[in-house]
């Protein structure tokens, strides 16, 4: 048991430690890089033996220490935590390595700074994923949002810094206005900001007072980007790719959604959700914004910008997900964690490579580039199907039970929605590896014809490894369905 | 000795700025001084130590027994306060040497820490006494002093500055006099022990009444309360910057231990809160002084006047708390006291930093200096965290518990309010931030190091508190907490 609770403290601060030696090296880039790949490996073991105790029955609880009577910053491991730990512990080894290929392809300066800024990140994230109160998730999902802030603003031009300005101030704002606000009033109507299987609300709350909470949270989690307060998300496509990837694809956003599935599953219980008429209303504005980013996404014709818009829609899948009440909606939403994770962060990777290799942002301008970048185009199409729900991604899964919590929420209009955005997904993906490979003849690539001209071998290396995990975990799910179907285990609700 | 530390406690500071003016040289006056406010400061957390022990201490001046003699009085709240006053006067001196040779003549210098030194005094003196014309004498004393200290400022304008705030501090001090004297008229004592016992047979009449309106409006005059600030703003821009410093982060503090004082101790809850409308006018005050003052700070283009608007907003803050009139608000307020002034500390030491380099806090040249002065931008940045109320920083301690004494009395709409306070705050943070990351070094700023380190090690130690009492809220919380229930007990 002690080791357990051991590796979940170093977990948090593995990150951490590599901050000095970042900034030590900072005059030599091989060393500095090394460092960050030694702590993301170490991470990456971490987790997994992590889990391994985890899978065994051994879910620790740490209290660090009480800030005020009753707020308390401590840590319990459970089923979504362990899974989320999973996704982003495994990808940062592997962004690290891509971002030594871009980062160098791409000539960035202030690379101490990034590297430094991005293990703050990881670090929050971590403690984010373990926070075992409202309180603690709130400190980590702060400390996350301030420390993305440099890593957007990164080239420190005037168009990073719009970006960034509209980054922090609507995450800034929708959490201490809404979020902050949501957590004080369930302090002051519970006394408890606990996480508990079932929920913390008793009878005694009001179903007006419990409808208002549940507002502020989803709204007040701005990082889960649902519309309205999505225009963040394009707007830290200012980023550097790997920050895009790994940050707008997997950890900033995905804590986002996985704060909106605590909250339903430990703070309100899927029955309390059940009965509250607020919750329906939430779910239309979720299945809007699927509805909606998709329909955006297709008009764009940057990549990287289409990619955060069908962030935005696919993030609002697992909105979904959580507030369609029954277990297969949970079960869903957390499977999608994982399936989009790995495949949106393939998807960046290709736009990232396709930039230092080929030095194209618009979509448009990439016909006939799967001649010179074949195996990009390649891992962009197995992406694209992990996105869309085609067999053999992992997608596949997530989209099939949340196809099967609408059936069960009996919830037709989602259920419509849902496959409409699929098809949506599938006009604004597949088109550009398709015409990537064959549109030659209208090739505006000017490069000789047969000649292979990829990103650097190490972001190569990084988008091949997400991608064959794309099509790994379609065959071999286990792992996370076991997580999640945990997870909606201890949700409760009527229905199996 | 022991048993004369309250009064220790006063005449360290009185004694040493005498003896300043016969060192006369201001390399030995400085250490001088910072002796005597680390003495100060060791009395105040023996006086701390001594009323967890036994209880209020009080102390007869000159053996004379109260209602004839003087009495000081140390309880929980003021043996706080005391311990927050000398604690920044401390490290604030510190940093002075450096910072006030680059902003004035040497000669000068050593009225200046007589100043200081007299301004230390009255502070300490009104958290100390029992007595309410004593209170009134160290208010002018304290006052006086910073009158003169705003005066030395080597803008012109700090002339103009001085001036302002000596009529509108002149007119508050006035309306306090007037208060007591009609007190005295009243009740036949000036002793607070003594006026509250007596007041609470004669509070119906309208004298008491007027009393405690003169009395009100001459404080909140000297704390700064929206619409009585003009004076602050100008004030705070044009004085030393180690002047700012040390006034931002206390003199405001103890003017609203008056308040306190007054409402709680001597009239009590009870004919403050219910007999007279005091609630609607503080809290609508307080919340207008918040939003008002925040969206005027960020307009300004002078970054010391912005903190200047920013403070007039947190004490905003400061009065909404202590307006709502439960528990958890006075907590609220006694710990934003304790908060701000570590907040404003660690930001006014950092301009006076950024002073120190470049001559001026003027936003235009805080472009590049996110890179050319790190240490500075980052104590500033934190400080400015802090403020907006970002988690791990002190301003979220007072901020949650103000936003959960709005939501004790089901006042969500002005929790809301507070909460958009601190956007508000972003705003203004922000600006700056942009600047100094994100603009280029002017032409003529091309090549500016680092502050000194005399000036940086003393801003780094606030910036480090505000992340230690951001994180182990027992020493501030805790204390907050038992000094409410004190106050709230005197009175049922």
């Amino acid at each position: 048991m002690m080791e357990q609770e051991l590796l979940m403290q170093w977990i948090i601060i593995l990150p951490l430690l590599a901050i000095p030696g970042i900034l030590l090296f900072h005059k030599q880039p091989n060393l500095r890089e090394a460092i960050t790949l030694i702590a993301g490996a170490l991470l990456l073991v971490a987790v997994v033996a992590f889990y391994q105790g985890f899978d065994a029955g051994n879910a620790p609880y740490i209290h660090w220490w009480e800030l005020m009577p009753g707020l308390d910053i401590a840590f319990r491991a459970e089923p979504l935590g362990v899974l989320f730990t999973l996704v982003a512990g495994s990808l940062w080894l592997v962004t690290s390595i891509y971002a030594i290929g871009y980062m160098r392809g791409h000539n960035e300066a202030n690379q101490t700074r990034f590297y430094a800024c991005f293990a703050v990140a990881i670090s929050a994230v971590m403690g984010l994923a373990f926070a075992d109160n409202l309180f603690t998730l709130f400190v980590f999902y702060e400390v996350l949002t301030l420390s993305t802030y440099p890593l957007v603003t990164h080239a420190g031009t005037d168009k990073a810094r719009h970006g960034g300005r509209v980054y922090l101030s609507i995450l800034l704002t929708t959490s201490i206005l809404f979020l902050l606000f949501g957590i004080i009033g369930t302090w002051s109507v519970t006394d408890t900001l606990t996480f508990a299987e079932g929920g913390i609300f008793d009878d005694s709350v009001s179903p007006v007072v419990a409808g208002v909470l549940l507002v502020l949270f989803v709204f007040g989690i701005g990082k889960a980007a649902v519309m309205p307060f999505h225009r963040w998300l394009p707007a830290a496509m200012v980023a550097p790719t790997p920050v895009s990837a790994l940050l707008h694809a997997v950890a900033v956003v995905k804590a986002g959604v996985f704060s909106i599935l605590k909250v339903c599953v430990y703070v309100f219980g899927i029955d309390l959700l059940n009965e509250l008429t607020i919750t329906d209303w939430l779910l239309y504005v979720a299945t809007a914004s699927v509805l909606l980013a998709s329909l955006v996404a297709m008009r764009q014709d940057n990549l990287k910008k289409r990619l955060a818009y069908s962030t935005v829609s696919q993030l609002g899948y697992i909105t979904i997900g959580a507030l369609l009440a029954t277990q297969a909606g949970v079960l869903g939403g957390a499977l999608h964690i994982v399936a989009h994770a790995f495949g949106k962060i393939t998807l960046f990777f290709c736009a990232g490579a396709i930039m230092v290799a080929a030095h194209k942002t618009e979509i448009s301008d990439m016909r006939g580039l799967g001649k010179t970048m074949p195996v990009t185009m390649i891992a962009f199409f197995i992406g694209s199907l992990s996105i869309i729900g085609l067999p053999p991604a992992m997608g596949m899964w997530s989209k099939w039970y949340l196809l099967m919590g609408t059936l069960e929420a009996e919830q037709w209009a989602v259920m419509i929605v849902l496959m409409i955005s699929s098809l949506l997904n599938i006009a604004y993906l597949l088109p550009i590896p398709i015409r990537a490979f064959f549109d030659g003849k209208r090739s505006v690539v000017s490069i000789n014809r047969g000649e292979i001209k990829e990103a650097p071998w190490p972001s190569l290396l990084a988008l091949s490894i997400t991608a064959i995990m794309t099509i790994v975990f379609f065959f071999w799910p286990q792992v996370f369905y076991g997580l999640a179907e945990t997870l909606a285990g201890v949700a409760g609700g009527t229905n199996g | 000795m022991i048993q004369h530390l309250p009064i220790l406690q006063v005449i360290i500071p009185l004694l040493a700025a005498p003896i300043c003016f016969i060192l006369r040289e201001a390399k030995l006056v400085r250490w001088f001084v910072l002796l005597a406010n680390i003495m100060a400061f060791v009395v105040s957390i023996m006086l701390l130590q001594q009323v967890n022990v036994h209880g209020t201490l009080v102390y007869t001046l000159g053996g004379w027994e109260a209602p004839i003699g003087i009495e000081y009085r140390i309880d929980e709240l003021n043996a706080y306060l005391l311990i927050l006053v000398t604690s920044i006067s401390t490290v604030t001196l510190m940093a002075a040497g450096s910072s006030l040779n680059k902003e004035m003549k040497e000669s000068k210098q050593t009225y200046f820490y007589i100043a200081y030194m007299l301004c230390l005094t009255g502070l300490l003196g009104i958290l100390a006494t029992g007595d309410a014309f004593n209170v009134f004498v160290f208010l002018e004393i304290s006052s006086l002093a910073s009158y003169t200290m705003i005066a030395m400022g080597n803008d012109r304008r700090s002339l103009w500055a001085s001036y302002q705030y000596l009529i509108m501090g002149t007119i508050g001090a006035t309306f306090i006099l007037i208060g007591i004297g009609l007190m005295y008229m009243m009740t036949g004592t000036l002793n607070m022990h003594d006026l509250a016992e007596r007041l609470v047979e004669v509070e119906q009449t309208k004298t008491v009444f007027t009393a405690f309106a003169f009395f009100l409006v001459g404080v909140c005059l000297k704390l700064a309360l929206f619409p009585l600030h003009l004076w602050l703003p100008n004030a705070y821009a044009y004085a030393p910057s180690i002047a700012t410093v040390f006034l931002a982060a206390t003199a405001t503090k103890v003017a609203i231990y008056i308040l306190l004082r007054f409402i709680f101790s001597v009239y009590g809850f009870e004919f403050s809160f219910s007999h007279l409308p005091l609630t609607e006018i503080l809290v609508s005050l307080g919340l207008v002084g918040i939003i008002a003052a925040s969206i005027v700070a960020i307009y300004q283009t002078n970054v010391k006047r912005l903190f200047a608007y920013s403070s007039v907003s947190q004490i905003g803050y400061m009065i909404l708390g202590l307006g709502i009139g439960n528990k958890t608000g006075l907590t609220a307020t006694l710990l934003h006291l304790f908060n701000h002034a570590l907040m404003k500390s660690a930001i006014f030491l950092a301009l006076a930093g950024v002073v120190y380099r470049i001559g001026n806090v003027n936003i235009k040249n805080f472009a590049g200096l996110g890179r050319q002065m790190p240490w500075t931008m980052a104590a500033i940045v934190i400080g400015g965290l802090s403020l907006i109320g970002v988690p791990l920083t002190v301003g979220f301690v007072s901020k949650w518990y103000l936003v959960l004494a709005l939501l004790e009395n089901g006042w969500w709409p002005i929790a809301v309010l507070v909460l958009v306070g601190s956007l508000l705050a972003i705003a203004y943070i922000w600006r700056i931030v942009e600047v100094a990351y994100f603009k280029a070094p002017l032409q003529n700023n091309q090549s500016h190091k680092e502050a000194p380190p005399a000036i940086l090690i003393p801003a780094w130690i606030f910036v480090i508190a505000n992340f230690y009492f951001g994180i182990d809220t027992s020493f501030t919380a805790g204390l907050s907490e038992r000094t409410a229930e004190l106050l709230f007990g005197v009175v049922k």
